[in-house]
């Protein structure tokens, strides 16, 4: 059933290699289709999370254009005449009455804005759901690392996309949302007045933020985002997809499904899946009420006011920071307080998140191409990071809803804050520890099974009565999963790797080396391998006992030993 | 004058003194009440309450109240022993009927334990004929708000346009700490503004005159008894018909939304993944 297809890159002879070949820098249109045709896909259910992403955004995109057919995106103020009785006579901008509209007197207007904002929940999710499948995979490294700032790219701009949806509505939260955005424009240094007035159109809220948001919202991003797209599948199929090792599959070939047909048709299922899956959560539970919250008016807020889950972090970053990080020079007020906590850090991410797969190859040394994926265990120090940014990251989430678990949990707010504050900094580096002392666990574990066979639980007792646990032998593609990659070093124990230590990036490179690889657990060589089995032959203390020698040793049980 | 008020009743001995205290006290005080509060006393009215009301309420008062309220409600000393465990009540001298009838009869009173604040019983230890006595005795000690008359309450009568009315007033005065459905939030130092979900009319009504805890007074001045009945106008329909969009979630926004996106959404979008996989290999 599956398929074998050669890389690009394969110095094999490629005609042999068999089907599929996409010489990148040869082809013709015919040929394009021809070979995205008989490309190959491989099969794991992680390669099907930046799929959901794909489905969702599709979701959107549908759902979306229903929804502009009825929206007004206009902050005109008109009384509410709707069919919603609590708000009746009530001065609402007119895209709030639409919006309230379209819950309410739209045929299945009402569904299709929950599906829409479940979906924008869910989009962003599986984007970094995905994203942390890649990075912990390392999917990311060598010819990928432009899809990965493609990615990366993406993820940004959904969240920004999510922000402008979530503003359109013109309800209470919607407005004190934009509100906070406003501040956090406000708080750049220098420029933030000017920001804030070049956004608004004047002060705020003033007349211009609704139908600029939805210009935003509707087109400008969403046609980026879609050229982005485009471009990550095109990226996708150019590379071929990555596999995890396995047998036969090697860092020229892929295995898998041919994509058409099989592989598109389980992309279709697929897509009816997720749309069927949000369709169901829509119909039950609610979202975004905004009838519930009211029109925007300026003086109220609501207690528990939170923006959508992946703007959660930043909030939390500023519910984290203290008051007093606000000063005042020469008469202009620093409002580092919330600066920092907002603008600079997502500065800061994204900086380190698009620069991910440089920091590593520097590290490594490895400017080759990979297609084969890694087991997370046998990168400990890029796994542990990855856990440590993610550490971080949720403490952020966490803090961004502290008033809603002080509330549910009856704890007292300042105390939960002072607690996060702390574990803020405490956590994420006992978290990068843990995860790295339990892969190199693995790893260890993963050697010794390699040399020694798996343990079976079965005590034996020797002639000379000792006892000794049976071990079973692994079959040939057990071991190969344990013993296939390859030896890390730090770059001092490399010669001829890496740039000259005397230089400032030599110096720079041998320190991160030293921090990625200092501590590692060496793979299987050969001829460890072929020690072991040497050494199995004459039943040492933690061998495999061979059935040969089964009449020798006493079991203390009846079972039989399997060779 | 209140000063001297408790200080004579603390001496009180003959039955009849009492009595003629606390006549003039009420007329004193009602006299003072209609002259200083200006209009819609309306909410303020049946002070009904006759001596005997008056003398039981009292003897409840004193059986248990007073460790911590003090024995003519002027306040506690801090007790560092005994029952009370040094909690000190607040003086409730003026903090009117409509409060006790709030705080014993929500079962915040009397105060079992030390926390943040007090927190609403599951029983409520008094029948609303001793409660009544109870408040009878407290607005004795000085005037305060009453327990609203039901006309105030009726709400089976309002109009759209007056539940409209309050859900406005509502979000302008009491969504910053309540949610804007009533759900309840967080204040500072482990407070909370509770959810409105199960509160009775009367006692959402007397929460606004007496203001409990953390929470401001309303009087009608601030809000008008018209405007505090659209207020619970408001909070019955919506927590009597079910939310138009389904299951609310808890009316508690984005971060359950968020919750429920993940746990759920992603959650049944992986394992749909998971078993496709396992279905090809
Ligand atoms: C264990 C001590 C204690 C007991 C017993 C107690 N209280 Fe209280 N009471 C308090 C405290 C403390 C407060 C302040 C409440 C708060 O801050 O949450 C209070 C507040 C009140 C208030 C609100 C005052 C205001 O300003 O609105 C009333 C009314 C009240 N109590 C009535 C009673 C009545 C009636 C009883 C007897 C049935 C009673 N209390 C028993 C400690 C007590
Ligand atoms: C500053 C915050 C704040 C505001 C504003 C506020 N409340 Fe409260 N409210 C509280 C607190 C705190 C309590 C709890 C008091 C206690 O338990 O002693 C409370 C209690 C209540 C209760 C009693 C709930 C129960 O479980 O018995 C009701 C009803 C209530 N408030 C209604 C209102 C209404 C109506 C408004 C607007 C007119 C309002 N509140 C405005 C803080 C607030
Ligand atoms: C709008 C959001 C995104 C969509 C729709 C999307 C879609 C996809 C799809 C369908 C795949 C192939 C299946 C898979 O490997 O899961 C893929 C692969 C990939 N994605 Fe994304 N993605 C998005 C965001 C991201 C982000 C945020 C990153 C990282 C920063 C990223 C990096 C990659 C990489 C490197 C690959 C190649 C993986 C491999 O070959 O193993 N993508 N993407």
């Amino acid at each position: 059933m599956s398929t074998t297809a050669s890389r690009p890159a394969s110095r094999q002879d490629k005609a042999a290699a068999g089907v599929a070949n996409f010489a990148d820098d040869s082809v013709g249109a015919s040929k394009i289709v021809n070979g995205f045709a008989r490309k190959v896909f491989p099969d794991h259910w992680s390669f099907m999370l930046g799929e959901i992403s794909l489905w969702t955004f599709v979701i959107l995109l549908l759902t979306g254009t229903f929804l502009t057919f009825f929206y007004v995106p206009s902050m005109g103020e008109i009384p509410y005449e709707g069919v919603y009785a609590p708000l009746h006579g009530q001065i609402v901008s007119e895209a709030y009455a639409s919006s309230l509209a379209i819950s309410f007197d739209v045929r299945g207007g009402l569904i299709i804005r929950q599906i829409h904002h479940w979906a924008a929940l869910i989009f962003v999710a599986s984007t970094v759901v995905h994203m942390f499948r890649v990075f912990f995979t390392g999917a990311f490294r060598k010819p990928r690392e432009i899809n990965w700032v493609i990615g990366a790219l993406l993820a940004i701009l959904a969240v920004f996309e999510g922000f402008t949806g979530y503003s359109l509505p013109d309800d209470l939260l919607s407005g004190t949302g934009i509100r906070i955005a406003q501040a956090i424009m406000l708080a750049v240094p220098v420029v933030g007045t000017y920001l804030s007035f070049f956004f608004f159109g004047g002060e705020f809220p003033g007349h211009v933020l609704i139908p600029r948001f939805y210009v935003i919202h509707i087109l400008l991003l969403p046609a980026i985002m879609l050229a982005l797209i485009a471009a990550h599948m095109f990226l996708l199929v150019l590379h071929k997809h990555t596999q995890f090792p396995g047998p036969g599959r090697t860092n020229d070939n892929v295995v898998g499904f041919p994509l058409f047909p099989v592989y598109m048709a389980k992309m279709g299922g697929f897509f009816f899946i997720v749309f069927g899956v949000i369709a169901l959560i829509s119909a039950f539970v609610g979202i975004n009420p905004i009838w519930a919250y009211g029109p925007y008016d300026p003086s109220p807020v609501t207690a528990g006011s939170q923006p959508d889950w992946y703007m959660g972090w930043l909030d939390g970053a500023v519910r984290l920071t203290p008051g007093w990080w606000e000063f005042t020079l020469w008469g202009f007020t620093f409002s580092m307080n919330i600066f920092i906590p907002t603008t600079v850090i997502i500065l800061v991410v994204m900086a380190v998140l698009v620069a991910y797969p440089w920091i590593e190859q520097i590290a490594t040394g490895d400017y080759r191409e990979h297609h084969l994926l890694d087991r997370p265990r046998n990168q400990p120090t890029r796994t542990g990071l990855g856990v440590m940014a993610l550490t971080f990251y949720v403490i952020l989430l966490i803090s961004g809803g502290n008033d809603i678990i002080a509330h549910m949990l009856n704890l007292s707010i300042n105390d939960l804050t002072r607690g996060l504050r702390l574990l803020l900094f405490v956590l994420p580096p006992i978290a990068f520890w843990v995860t790295k002392r339990i892969c190199l666990g693995l790893q260890r574990r993963d050697r010794e099974k390699a040399l020694h066979g798996r343990e079976t639980g079965r005590i034996v007792r020797l002639p000379h009565g000792e006892f000794i646990e049976v071990h079973a032998p692994l079959d040939e593609y057990e071991r190969w999963m344990l013993v296939q990659h390859e030896s890390q070093r730090p770059l001092e124990l490399q010669p001829a790797a890496g740039a000259n230590p005397d230089t400032l990036f030599g110096k720079v490179q041998h320190a991160l080396s030293r921090f990625y690889f200092d501590d590692r657990v060496e793979p299987v060589t050969p001829a460890e391998l072929e020690a072991a089995h040497h050494h199995h032959g004459h039943g040492g203390e933690h061998a495999a006992i061979d059935p040969s020698e089964k009449g020798s040793a006493k079991t203390t049980n009846s079972l039989t030993t399997q060779g | 004058m209140t000063r001297t008020l408790s200080a004579l009743s603390a001496r009180r001995r003959h039955p009849l003194a009492v009595v003629l205290l606390i006549a003039l006290a009420l007329t004193l005080t009602g006299g003072l009440y209609a002259a200083l509060v200006p209009q819609p006393a309306s909410a303020q009215p049946e002070q009904s309450a006759s001596a005997t009301d008056i003398a039981e309420g009292e003897k409840l008062f004193i059986a248990n109240c007073a460790t911590c309220h003090g024995f003519n409600g002027e306040g506690g000393d801090p007790q560092p022993t005994g029952w009370g465990y040094g909690i000190t009540g607040p003086s409730l001298v003026g903090v009117g009927a409509a409060a006790v009838d709030f705080q014993v009869g929500t079962g915040r009173m009397p105060l079992p334990y030390q926390g943040p604040q007090a927190v609403p019983a599951e029983r409520i230890r008094f029948s609303q004929e001793q409660i009544n006595q109870m408040a009878a005795y407290v607005a004795s000690l000085g005037p305060g708000p009453a327990i609203p008359a039901e006309e105030f309450l009726d709400i089976t009568a309002l109009t759209e346009e007056e539940i409209s009315r309050g859900s406005n007033i509502f979000r302008t005065n009491c969504a910053m700490c309540h949610n804007f459905a009533g759900a309840g939030g967080a204040l500072t130092k482990g407070k909370e503004a509770p959810a409105l979900f199960n509160v009775t009319e009367r006692h959402i009504y007397e929460a606004m005159t007496t203001g409990p805890q953390s929470m401001p007074v309303f009087n009608d001045n601030t809000i008008a008894p018209e405007d505090k009945k659209a207020i619970i106008g408001f909070l019955k329909s919506i927590h009597s018909q079910p939310d138009p969009g389904g299951l609310p979630l808890g009316y508690l926004g984005p971060v359950s939304e968020g919750l429920f996106a993940w746990v759920a959404g992603i959650g049944l979008l992986i394992g749909c993944a998971v078993w496709l996989g396992m279905k090809s290999s």
